[in-house]
């Protein structure tokens, strides 16, 4: 069995012991459980092919664990827990459960395309990390994110006009996450523009609130996209189910 | 000679793919690219009934479909436009036009998917090689270039010091971008310096500015917004501390992420900072004596009336 090395160190994994003398030394204080026996008893060995089966996480297997996307990775650098190899270790190896710790930070990736850039073997973390925050949610560990919010609200508008509107995209994420539209700083940016521009640029963007921008006959394409969408969601469904039947035991967990 | 001339002339009259957010909130923009054109005697032809290239939203829901959204608008420019070269001056459209041709060319299902999904649509499929994409830059540094620059503009930018930032699309992932990185004359995706080279033949001082490529955060702008402001601080701060009185941009997404969060790092940290945006496209317009208002500049967030009046270029 393979050792997780991370969570050894943990401060609840280290053993205390107030008097502990072996062969007349001394050695009271923190322990390493690195001697104590454990079993890790909930491995998901399909967890890889699950999440393979969202949109990016194909070439995951192709990891060989460098490091070289967390050494460039934007978010990393504010957010140490951040960390696309370890991530991606955990779910190769199947660790579901050590996965979970991190789910609320996998989303934040803003996709700046270093990891991409700079992988020896074609991964993609950038995708993984996409993946992975798609089959969180998809089990139910996480709510929606607000970036998938955000991703559905400007393809509904792509996949229904051809094209998106700015001013709409915004309210209409303000309003699908619950937040004010008065934003502080939506309102010094509006005070700060309404100064200088012209009444005809304003008016401007106020029909494009009634005529959308759009593509002309659009139709067949929005058609051809849905269903796409569609067969791509029952291929997704049909991978997972098959993942998830060759582990009865799991399915009994459930 | 010949070839020479002949390659600059198919630059000379390229597909104009402006993209969504050039009609929106990077109005400026795209104001400041047709401004220039007219000025250069460059011809734009608009893309006939374009459509919104997938962005990096589409390809989270479905990566082939944003390869499909993109491969429409080349098709479109090849077959009803009869183009040969597309230039997009959104870094995000520019991305997702070149990252369509990379798996077209590169991933036989992705052609499989494209033609399926163009026949359902009711239109030619774009086929890989058909076309070529590039960025308002190169489309400026193929046509004019720096001699030409420093002809029509007599250095008239001298005195404004310029911290040059290229956001990510334009240069990650290196693999879709095959004709960068290929030594003296092309673009270098780890150090890009074209805009760098066309301000300069404009006059403008270039700062040494070490976060060109940095990210802005733009894909978290509103869903993750403590995140960006936190990043367009650093490039921001970084900005001040290289002595720029203003930062070049060539990407709506990375303006406006830029302009928003300055606002709104003084709003929700009240940390302050002083330094202006403008697109490169504006800056090179103010160069060729064209006018602020004519370049959209008004339509900035970020207010540099001031700045420009200081060096007599308003």
């Amino acid at each position: 069995m393979p050792i997780h090395e991370k969570s050894l160190i943990r401060p609840e994994n280290l053993k205390v012991h107030d008097k502990l003398s072996i062969d007349g030394v001394d050695v009271s204080g923190h322990w390493s459980t690195f001697i104590e026996t454990r079993v890790v008893p909930d491995y998901n060995e399909a967890l890889e092919k699950e999440i393979a089966a969202f949109p990016g996480g194909d070439k995951i297997h192709r990891c060989f664990q460098c490091g070289s996307c967390t050494n460039a990775c934007t978010i990393n650098a504010i957010e140490p827990r951040f960390n696309p190899r370890y991530w991606i270790y955990l779910i190769r190896m199947g660790m579901e459960q050590e996965l979970l710790r991190d789910k609320d930070i996998i989303w934040q990736c803003v996709s700046c395309h270093k990891c991409t850039n700079i992988c020896p073997r074609s991964v993609e973390p950038e995708g993984v990390m996409k993946a992975t925050a798609l089959w969180l949610e998809e089990k139910g560990y996480t709510p929606e994110s607000p970036s998938h919010v955000f991703d559905k609200e400007f393809s509904r508008q792509v996949f229904e006009r051809g094209k998106i509107e700015d001013t709409e995209v915004l309210h209409s994420f303000l309003v699908k996450t619950k937040q004010p539209l008065l934003q502080d700083w939506l309102v010094a940016i509006m005070w700060g523009i309404a100064k200088r521009v012209p009444v005809k640029w304003g008016l401007k963007t106020a029909l494009a609130q009634v005529f959308k921008p759009r593509t002309r006959s659009w139709k067949k394409a929005r058609a051809a996209i849905e269903d796409y969408i569609y067969e791509e969601g029952e291929a997704r469904k049909e991978k997972l189910s098959r993942s998830r039947a060759k582990q009865p035991h799991l399915e009994a967990a459930e | 000679m010949v070839d020479l001339t002949e390659k600059i002339m198919k630059y000379r009259e390229v597909a104009y793919y402006s993209g969504c957010a050039l009609e929106g909130s990077g109005n400026g923009y795209d104001v400041s690219t047709r401004a220039i054109a007219k000025s250069l005697g460059l011809h734009l032809k608009d893309v006939t009934n374009w459509n919104c290239c997938g962005a990096m939203e589409v390809k989270n829901i479905e990566p082939k479909l944003q390869t499909y959204l993109s491969s429409r608008v080349l098709s479109n420019a090849v077959n009803l436009d009869g183009a040969d070269v597309v230039m997009a001056p959104c870094n995000g459209c520019y991305h997702n036009l070149k990252k369509a041709e990379y798996d077209l060319t590169h991933d036989p299902k992705s052609q499989e998917t494209v033609d399926r999904l163009s026949a359902k649509a009711g239109h030619e499929p774009y086929k890989a090689g058909q076309a070529e994409t590039i960025h308002a830059l190169d489309w400026i540094k193929k046509t004019i270039g720096e001699e030409g620059l420093k002809e029509r503009t007599k250095g008239k930018l001298a005195g404004l010091k310029v911290a040059n930032y290229y956001g990510c699309m334009y240069v990650r992932p290196r693999h879709i971008f095959p004709e960068k990185d290929k030594g003296p004359g092309s673009e270098s995706t780890n150090r890009p310096h074209f805009m760098d080279d066309l301000l300069a033949a404009a006059g403008a001082e270039n700062v040494e500015f070490p976060l060109k490529t940095a990210c802005c955060g733009g894909a978290h702008t509103l869903s993750d917004s403590d995140t960006s402001t936190k990043l367009v601080l650093n490039i921001l701060q970084a900005a001040e501390a290289s002595g720029a009185d203003v930062i070049a941009t060539e990407c709506p997404t990375c303006h406006s992420g830029l302009e928003m969060h300055q606002v709104r790092a003084e709003k929700r940290f009240g940390r302050k900072t002083r330094v202006k945006m403008l697109y490169f496209t504006q800056l090179l317009g103010l160069a060729l004596g064209i006018s602020p208002r004519k370049l959209g500049i008004h339509t900035n967030i970020s207010d540099s009336s001031e700045l420009l009046r200081e060096k007599r270029l308003a």
